[in-house]
């Protein structure tokens, strides 16, 4: 009896707390990415920021709006097809971005050129049928620049003319992660692919939210 | 390699006033075999001029490892293309290339812009860097066919 008392304490109590701590290892609070940029408070309300109305055409000459991505994620940045610098590196990423999520409605993509001259629609369809995706899932758009410039501000991310650097544009690498609210949730430098890893997990956590 | 080195050293001269005549001759002996076989660890590649070349003129499209961006930028890992046009590489590097071009299967038609300012030796480190790296096999090319090749640019 003694015995038996000493069992349950030695073998089935340690036994138990561990499946306990197991367990509660598995059931983790999710975890919850912030909401990006400068936040107003109105009526006592918290007012994000959020990604303004945009109207652009893709590589399909579809119209791209605000309405387009209703319901969606998706990953937004800025790209000129002729750019020598760092272009290729975040498009590589991109493209790492839409293969993870190919089978995943929810996740779009979209590209905004900042050299609309050169990038006209026909331009970007050849780009986009060469790296053999579809604008169902990752557009490439292009539209007015002065509007495709404003757009980069709203994204966190810089696009300009600018005759001093490598293929006369400036801009970001940086890869846009935007909610169904239209608010940024979280972001990455598009030419790293580790930081890459990060932002794609971030991209799963927001899905699971909600 | 120096800590080898300097720690062989301190355990045969400094610690053994006076060594016997066996450890005296395994000490020489490991103080000039120690630096020879760990010597070549310090460099990770074969061809580091071309590995830095690579990496300042060409990675930025060709990407770190190799592997390009299907469809827009040929890969030179693995390329058959790379294999198979080694005699017109330094031109091609020089001077860019234009139009359809066929790697491993798949259409290219991305313009690539030359490096004229790479000299034929920083050429041959590249080429040879490229042959070498991410586990191309293609034997080395050598400074004086390429200076010919260079010399009948088409």
């Amino acid at each position: 009896m003694k015995y038996r008392k000493l069992q349950l304490f030695t073998v089935y109590f340690p036994l138990l707390l561990t499946v306990a701590c197991l367990a509660a290892a598995c059931d983790r609070p999710q975890r919850i990415l912030p909401v990006l940029g400068e936040k107003d408070i109105l009526d006592g309300d918290t007012i994000f920021h959020r990604i303004g109305e945009f109207s652009l055409l893709n590589q399909d000459s579809q119209l791209v709006d605000n309405r387009t991505f209703e319901g969606h994620v998706y990953v937004a940045d800025f790209f000129f097809i002729s750019c020598p610098t760092i272009c290729p590196k975040t498009t590589k990423q991109m493209l790492r971005i839409h293969d993870a999520f190919l089978d995943e409605p929810r996740v779009l993509l979209l590209a905004h050129t900042v050299d609309p001259k050169r990038d006209t629609v026909e331009a970007l369809r050849r780009y986009a049928r060469n790296l053999g995706v579809h604008s169902d899932k990752w557009h490439f758009v292009t539209g007015d620049k002065m509007d495709l410039y404003g757009m980069a501000d709203d994204y966190f991310s810089v696009a300009m003319e600018s005759p001093d650097a490598p293929g006369g544009f400036d801009h970001s690498g940086r890869l846009i992660l935007v909610d169904e609210y239209r608010r940024v949730r979280s972001f990455c430098d598009g030419t790293d692919p580790e930081d890459v890893d990060r932002f794609i997990a971030d991209i799963q956590d927001l899905l699971r939210e909600k | 390699m120096w800590t080898g080195s300097s720690l062989t050293f301190k355990t045969c001269f400094v610690k053994n006033r006076q060594p016997n005549e066996l450890l005296r001759r395994l000490c020489g002996f490991l103080a000039v075999v120690l630096p020879m076989v760990t010597m070549p660890a310090c460099h990770d590649t074969a061809y580091n001029q071309g590995k830095i070349l690579y990496e300042n003129f060409c990675a930025n499209c060709h990407m770190d490892d190799g592997t390009g961006l299907p469809g827009i930028i040929p890969p030179l890992m693995g390329s058959d293309y790379l294999s198979e046009q080694q005699p017109a590489l330094p031109c091609l590097i020089r001077n860019g290339i234009e139009g359809l071009m066929v790697v491993n299967g798949r259409s290219y038609q991305t313009a690539m812009p030359g490096i004229p300012q790479l000299t034929e030796f920083e050429i041959t480190n590249v080429i040879n860097y490229v042959n070498t790296a991410w586990g191309n096999a293609i034997p080395p090319v050598r400074h004086p066919d390429v200076r010919e090749q260079l010399e009948n640019c088409p």
